[in-house]
């Protein structure tokens, strides 16, 4: 009975887990799958909204206004990176993508360590979600709760976005040709800008969401990015949709391999080898998991239809 | 006159840096600072694993982010032997070449069944993976990484002196720059160059490029290997942040600042990066903000790294030939 309880909690915070990472991942896939963008930076995004968000915090003591700096901070800087840097090199080849923007990850690292020192910075739960909620039995924190009702909104948001608005449609015309959605008289240029925008909103939302649960720090953004593409990966690049059931797949199998698999182990090893071998197969297992669906489906596993 | 002579400094270079680092070990020798014969030991180590890596990425077009694996397997394999007391280097290298070759071949096989972005993540995947296994083998010190007490012994040599492994990694160096060139015009080097750009063509005229694609990955693979090998003699310490991503993109950035696909653009690149990592570092402690926008202008201004630049600046310094110059170099990345 215990255990049943336990796993059912472990599942909620897989969910939780994985709905974070939609978070993140539904803002790269839009540049990455889309504009076929390759956005190291997309994790440093994520840093940066959370940095906002505790800044403000500090000055304001207003989780509001912090909120609200983390999403349009991330906003603000996503539309100067597009113009300083990104719009330039959509017509190049991966690899300089790659070059910029991970040299993009060093300077911001750097950067809020020379601004906000090296000490992580926290932000606290909202009041009104400061508490538990019982779910069948299991108690669980609120603010927790709350971040799965966020992503699910989000989930339902991008959704509704890419299927039935017009900016939308656009959206798929410009992953498919991106060149005749321009003929057409649609300003490509625009429509990248506000994409990128919105990726990077979607990234610093992720920050402040999970800003009370984690530390505020520089290089925290790397681990999750790549995380993120691993994601994407599995889902298929390029689909929204396809992004947030890998999310909640990986987030689910990452989370229930770390509570359960040493102890699985331990069932058929000696004590040390399983007390060796549950943590490393339980780190690597998401990485098993996309060289397997990479193995068995190339394209991932809801990869999007592009005829 | 001059024309002639900056046409020759572009072929002088290499002469020049390969000079230089035969001096290197003599002056610091006399100085009796064993600071720089470090240094440059370790430019040459990094330089060893960006021409591997220019084998997969620059002729074959495998823009591989996992490369960092390879680097770590080849350290480990001095290790984890050391670890046992077992200090014979010929052993050593045995495990360094057959681990990165047995590995190279298994993951270049599953992820040469994707291409474009899948293939970087994949790679990326594989690299990760290590990554966390080392991480968590507690025996071998987890993610603090072990010490090697004992370095590799070869030829009656201690692999582990610094000047040893200056003078190994030297000829290395030289003789990997060597054979990637004569390797680029083999027919192996013509195969996969080719089916960088047109696998299915490469196909039709009979040769089967996936294979000689992976083939070129577990050479590049190897030889990314044995720089690991020698830079865990050099440092007498293995870590598992030798096989992360940011040292797979480090080696990524080395190549395509230096030049893909040339023969010495590997080697220059590895100099500029650890070079300009170094003048950074001394005028800064938060060298990572410069060098990070550094990277992000050169890589706005595009162009093919340094050996592009230099192809340029010869075409540019020949009179009335400025088109000819830049068709000449482009048709060097074509042929």
């Amino acid at each position: 009975m215990l255990s049943a309880m336990l796993v059912f909690s472990q599942l909620l915070n897989g969910l939780q887990y994985g709905v974070l990472l939609f978070l993140l991942a539904a803002g790269l896939t839009l540049v990455f799958g889309i504009m076929s963008f390759v956005n190291l930076a997309h994790g440093a995004l994520y840093m940066m909204g959370a940095y906002f968000a505790a800044l403000t915090f500090k000055h304001t003591e207003s989780l509001t206004l912090a909120f609200a700096a983390a999403v349009f901070g991330s906003i603000l800087l996503g539309i100067v990176l597009e113009r300083l840097a990104v719009s330039k090199l959509y017509s190049r080849d991966h690899l300089d993508h790659v070059l910029v923007t991970f040299g993009l990850v060093l300077f911001f690292n750097e950067v809020v360590q020379i601004l906000w020192g090296t000490q992580p910075y926290f932000l606290p739960v909202p009041g009104w979600l400061d508490s538990t909620i019982s779910i069948f039995g299991v108690t669980y924190p609120a603010y927790r709760f709350a971040i799965i009702v966020v992503g699910l909104l989000v989930a339902v948001g991008a959704h509704a976005l890419i299927h039935r608005t017009r900016l939308g449609m656009l959206i798929r015309a410009g992953s498919v040709n991106p060149r005749m959605v321009g003929a057409l008289g649609v300003n490509i240029k625009f429509l990248n800008a506000l994409l990128f925008a919105l990726g990077a909103g979607l990234a610093g939302l992720a920050g402040v969401m999970a800003s009370p649960i984690l530390a505020i720090q520089s290089g925290m953004g790397d681990h999750v990015l790549i995380t993120t593409l691993v994601v994407i990966v599995i889902g298929g690049i390029g689909s929204v949709s396809g992004a947030f059931y890998a999310a909640l797949i990986v987030g689910v199998v990452d989370t229930l391999g770390r509570a359960f698999l040493p102890l699985i182990f331990r069932g058929f090893m000696e004590r040390d080898l399983a007390n060796a071998a549950g943590p490393a197969v339980a780190s690597m297992l998401i990485y098993v998991l996309m060289a397997v669906v990479l193995a068995m489906r190339p394209h991932g596993l809801f990869a999007p239809n592009r005829g | 006159m001059t024309n002639t002579f900056k046409l020759n400094f572009n072929r002088l270079l290499p002469f020049i840096i390969f000079a230089g680092l035969v001096v290197v070990p003599f002056w610091g020798y006399a100085t009796d600072s064993s600071f720089y014969v470090a240094f440059f030991a370790r430019v040459m180590i990094y330089a060893i694993a960006a021409v591997a890596l220019n084998l997969a990425l620059g002729y074959g077009g495998l823009i591989s982010l996992g490369h960092a694996l390879f680097m770590g397997l080849g350290a480990y394999s001095v290790a984890i032997p050391a670890f046992y007391g077992i200090d014979n280097g010929w052993l050593q290298l045995l495990i360094c070449i057959s681990s990165c070759a047995v590995i190279g071949y298994i993951t270049g096989a599953i992820s040469l069944r994707t291409t474009g972005i899948g293939f970087i993540m994949i790679t990326l995947a594989f690299a990760q993976m290590g990554y966390f296994l080392f991480v968590s083998l507690k025996v071998y010190g987890g993610d603090d990484g072990t010490s090697i007490a004992n370095t590799s012994q070869m030829l009656g040599l201690n692999l582990g002196d610094i000047y040893t492994v200056y003078v190994v990694a030297f000829l290395v160096l030289i003789l990997s720059v060597w054979w990637m060139a004569r390797l680029r015009a083999s027919p192996f080097g013509m195969v996969i160059r080719g089916a960088r750009q047109n696998a299915r063509r490469v196909n039709a005229i009979g040769f089967p490029a996936r294979r000689y694609l992976i083939g070129a990955y577990v050479l590049s693979a190897v030889l990314c290997g044995i720089a690991g090998f020698l830079l865990a003699n050099l440092n007498a310490f293995a870590s598992p942040s030798l096989m992360s991503w940011i040292i797979s993109g480090d080696l990524v950035v080395m190549l395509v600042l230096g030049g893909m696909g040339s023969v010495l653009g590997p080697l220059y690149g590895a100099f500029a990066f650890l070079g300009l990592e170094e003048i950074l570092k001394m005028i800064t402690t938060h060298w990572l903000a410069l060098f990070g926008l550094a990277i992000v202008f050169i890589g706005l201004m595009g162009k093919k790294g340094i050996v592009g630049f230099m192809d340029d600046l010869t075409s540019w310094c020949r009179p009335g030939a400025g088109k000819n110059g830049t068709a000449s170099a482009t048709e060097k990345e074509a042929s």
